[in-house]
């Protein structure tokens, strides 16, 4: 067990937690947190990407020993719905997800992408995606949403 | 213990809605569907909750109970609260099943809204002193020139004490009559706008709970441990090698191991560590490779001949062209976005579990049953899951947390890891199709034979209402006990000697717990019948020569199926034919679909893309046009998942796919780049589903496209790069 600070949607944290022991779980059940999700312990869906200091990672591989003394965002964190993330605004307004349960990958991914490049193509977006799952098989709007969000961004 | 009981006792761990029987100051009817107060409840404010007892996984069909609801008592929209999901304020209506939502769930909230209303009209005939023909209702105030009242007068915060008939069944059956006759359909205000959905906020902002977020204090985390193999016995568990995780124990009955700790990541570690001695058998399976040979030769348990037009024997014994093809389907996996989790409360004499669940009074069901509680001292209570297309894990992670909160006597979180919803959640049958047809000298069809012949779709059940049904049941010792069942093709080619039917055979594994038992996933053997029933229209087309739209046309007796086919013809522009399209049709339950799908086939890669498909939908009564092309579209990108993707692997004695990389599904860069939907709305036919018909038409439109692009007929789901390639060669 090691003692760990970081900083979690901006409020600052103190964990007591194997070093090992991935961020997902020091979210979920130390911090009590209901985002990210667990999808598959692999890195293989992106149900659990927050953003470590602004870059995508995926929480259930990533070690809380790497997240230590850095700044952690979730999709709680992203915007509010008095103050949402352009995606978030662009995501209720095209009725996204049907389950929901994916939504930090897609959010959190593009919310990445949109930074360094706001005005990607739609092959640069397919390209910056891959590797998210969504079971629902909602990726048409998620596309639309995406594509809305960069004409508020612009 | 009552529903007002119930209510008190729930706790406020998940409060699942805002609603409290507190409010309401007189009677106590229980919650049985005679009871206009199980279903509809005007509160003190004039606010109106209606108590839906089937359920919305994501696609707006509690927005459409609302709608209907709303048209029906003359009250606004925003005024109508739906809930679902509660065994305890909603009767049994069956769950999420079978794309019924509308047509047999809020048809009853459309009669017991329409008899609320008449009952509060006359309530307040009675108190103004004006014949009830003389009264308007406009959202929720009953008027007569310059006399009125309202719904909150005359009974908010009160029962109505009002019985409408039941028919005695319970599930999709379940049926009410009452004496006020329902709004026609021009009378509707709500119905037919595209309102949007009431759970997109939280979900967006991440403000609410999935059932992965439910948290009771004191509660333990679970990992369930499964078998290796299929149908292995424990032999014995090595407690020692657990040692040193805090909290964390073993839990163990007969072939049932699980492990139980404090904190989550300790419960993931001693899962991982844990050492089980498994007593394991050798070749439960046949060699994946020899699996359409072994459905093939297997013994036929149950055959039933569905559709039996003619005389086919003898229209085939006379000869002319015969046209004939086998069609093949693998396994497939729910593989939900995550995997599932329950959480239950066992006490000595009751239980709360929350569910996933699309089906969670079958859970209450199960649950007693398990435990040996009577079913009014389970409560079980639905919050939102990692994804729901059928029976899939969530059945079994609340079976599991059941029974180990009864054993440990304290609160228990299961989850299970990616392994547990790919692998040993029940699986979509494999299933093998043999097709045959004979053509006279003209090109016409005067023999056709379409035969399925696979695992049952349910030899676990489509709900989890047995333990027989549960893994934690059969590893338990409790006997399978499986239905035989299959399907055919859904639709009305007018052949003149015409057989349609299906044979099931045995289980790969008669007893104990397999990872390839089988059950229902989202549109039950549709995508496998279909993939093959409505290639072979393109082949039938092929060999007369004729266009396969012209072909269809020609063939279809039910004129709402031919102007799904056209409709979707005339989108997709089907006339100016290029290479690369192809047409698929069906119907399911009343609705019918036609879908062109348009592809590009990469002969380096062997990748097939399915750059654009049109969808032609007619499902009556359009209720939501918003949430219906959603739902369609999800459909859509499932469909040529399952087509495209998705096959589980296994080898002799386990299956093989395991995670997202062994049980690949389609992603963003294969997403079609348009989908367009064309809603044919028929305001005159009463509305039937949209949660599934669409999926069932996509991988034959898929398959007829590929052929129309390359001229090869891919017969073997799914189309992978690999049969590309070597269909290509």
């Amino acid at each position: 067990m090691a003692r760990y600070r970081l900083t979690v949607d901006g409020k600052p944290v103190t964990l007591n937690a194997a070093p090992e022991m991935p961020l997902l779980y020091a979210l979920r059940d130390d911090l009590g947190m209901n985002n990210p999700h667990f999808g598959c312990g692999l890195a293989q869906c992106g149900a659990c990407t927050v953003h470590l200091d602004g870059e995508p990672v995926r929480a259930c591989v990533m070690p809380v020993s790497a997240a230590a003394g850095k700044t952690v965002t979730t999709i709680k964190g992203l915007g509010t719905p008095e103050k949402p993330h352009p995606l978030q605004a662009a995501y209720v307004a095209e009725q996204v997800p049907q389950c929901g349960y994916c939504i930090n990958g897609w959010i959190m991914t593009a919310a990445a992408i949109l930074k360094s490049n706001p005005k990607a193509s739609d092959a640069e977006l397919r390209e910056g995606l891959a590797g998210l799952k969504c079971r629902c098989g909602t990726h048409v709007s998620i596309l639309r949403a995406i594509k809305r969000a960069q004409g508020a961004l612009t | 213990m009552n529903r007002r009981e119930f209510l008190q006792t729930s706790g406020a761990l998940v409060v699942s809605s805002s609603f409290s029987f507190e409010a309401l100051s007189q009677g106590n009817p229980s919650l049985v569907p005679g009871e206009l107060d199980s279903w509809i409840a005007v509160m003190p404010d004039g606010g109106v909750k209606a108590f839906f007892g089937k359920m919305d996984m994501g696609q707006g069909l509690d927005v459409a109970v609302a709608q209907i609801v709303a048209d029906e008592l003359d009250v606004g929209f925003d005024r109508v609260e739906v809930l679902m999901g509660d065994t305890a304020t909603s009767c049994n209506q069956g769950g999420a099943s079978g794309s019924t939502g509308v047509s047999n769930g809020a048809r009853l909230l459309r009669k017991a809204a329409a008899e609320a209303r008449r009952v509060l009209v006359e309530g307040a005939s009675n108190k103004l002193g004006v014949p009830v023909s003389d009264l308007k209702v406009e959202n929720g105030t009953v008027f007569a020139g310059d006399k009125k009242t309202t719904y909150a007068e005359l009974v908010g915060g009160q029962h109505f004490n009002h019985k409408v008939q039941w028919n005695g069944k319970t599930g999709n059956p379940m049926d009410i009559q009452v004496q006020a006759k329902p709004k026609p359909p021009a009378e509707y205000k709500v119905v037919g706008k595209p309102l949007p959905r009431r759970d997109i906020a939280w979900k967006v902002y991440g403000t609410g709970d999935f059932v992965t977020d439910v948290r009771v204090p004191g509660m333990l985390h679970a990992r369930v441990i499964r078998p290796p193999r299929a149908a292995c016995k424990v032999r014995g568990v090595d407690l020692g090698s657990i040692k040193g995780i805090p909290g964390a124990r073993v839990v163990r009955e007969k072939d049932f191991v699980a492990v139980v700790a404090p904190k989550e990541w300790d419960a993931v570690r001693a899962a991982q560590r844990l050492k089980v001695d498994w007593h394991t058998l050798d070749g439960a399976f046949p060699p994946m490779e020899k699996l359409y040979d072994h459905i093939r030769a297997a013994k036929v348990t149950k055959r039933a001949e569905e559709v039996k037009r003619g005389d086919v024997a003898s229209a085939f014994a006379k000869g002319g062209k015969l046209v004939e093809a086998e069609y093949e389907w693998p396994f497939q996996s729910h593989a939900s976005m995550g995997p599932a989790c329950a959480v239950a409360d066992a006490k000595a004499d009751r239980c709360t579990v929350w569910t996933g669940s699309q089906k969670p009074h079958f859970v209450r069901d199960g649950v007693a049953k398990l435990l040996g509680l009577p079913q009014d001292k389970v409560h079980a209570i639905w919050v939102a899951g990692p994804g729901s297309y059928g029976r899939n894990d969530a059945g079994d992670a609340a079976m599991d947390a059941a029974f180990l909160s009864k054993k440990l006597n304290k609160p228990i979180r299961v989850q299970g890891m990616r392994m547990d919803g790919t692998a040993w959640d029940p699986k979509a049958p494999a299933c093998v199709h043999r097709a045959r047809a004979a053509l006279d000298a003209s090109g016409k069809v005067v023999a056709y034979e379409f035969l399925s012949k696979g695992f049952s779709r349910q030899h676990i059940a489509t709900n989890e209402s047995d333990p027989a049904d549960s893994l934690v049941g059969l590893a338990t010792g409790v006997p399978p006990k499986g239905t035989l069942i299959f399907g055919v093709p859904a639709e009305s080619y007018g052949f003149e000697n015409k057989l349609l039917g299906w044979e099931t055979i045995p289980p790969l594994v008669e007893e104990g717990c397999s990872p390839l038992r089988t059950s229902h996933l989202r549109d039950p053997v549709g995508p496998e019948i279909h993939f093959g029933s409505e290639q072979f229209i393109d082949e039938l087309a092929h060999a007369a020569g004729e266009d396969p739209v012209a072909f269809r046309l020609k063939y279809l007796t039910n004129p709402r199926h031919a102007a799904v086919v056209k409709a979707a013809a005339d989108k997709a522009g089907w006339s100016s034919l290029g290479k690369g399209k192809g047409i698929a049709f069906a119907e399911r339950g009343g609705t019918a679909v036609a879908v062109v799908a348009e592809v590009e086939v990469n002969r380096e890669t062997g990748r097939v893309w399915a750059r654009k498909v049109t969808v032609a939908h007619d499902c009556g009564l359009v209720i939501n046009p918003l949430v219906l092309r959603q739902t369609i579209e999800g459909n859509v990108v499932h469909g040529l998942s399952r087509v495209l993707f998705e096959e589980v692997r296994f080898d002799r004695n386990s299956v093989t796919s395991i995670d997202w990389a062994s049980y690949p599904i389609l992603e963003v860069q294969d997403t079609p780049a348009a989908i367009e939907v064309v809603l044919i709305d028929r305001p005159e036919v009463a509305p039937s589903g949209a949660g599934e018909p669409t999926i069932r038409v996509i991988p034959a439109a898929v398959a007829n496209a590929f052929f129309d692009a390359t001229g090869k007929r891919l017969r073997r789901a799914p189309m992978s790069p690999e049969r590309v390639k070597a269909a290509l060669i």
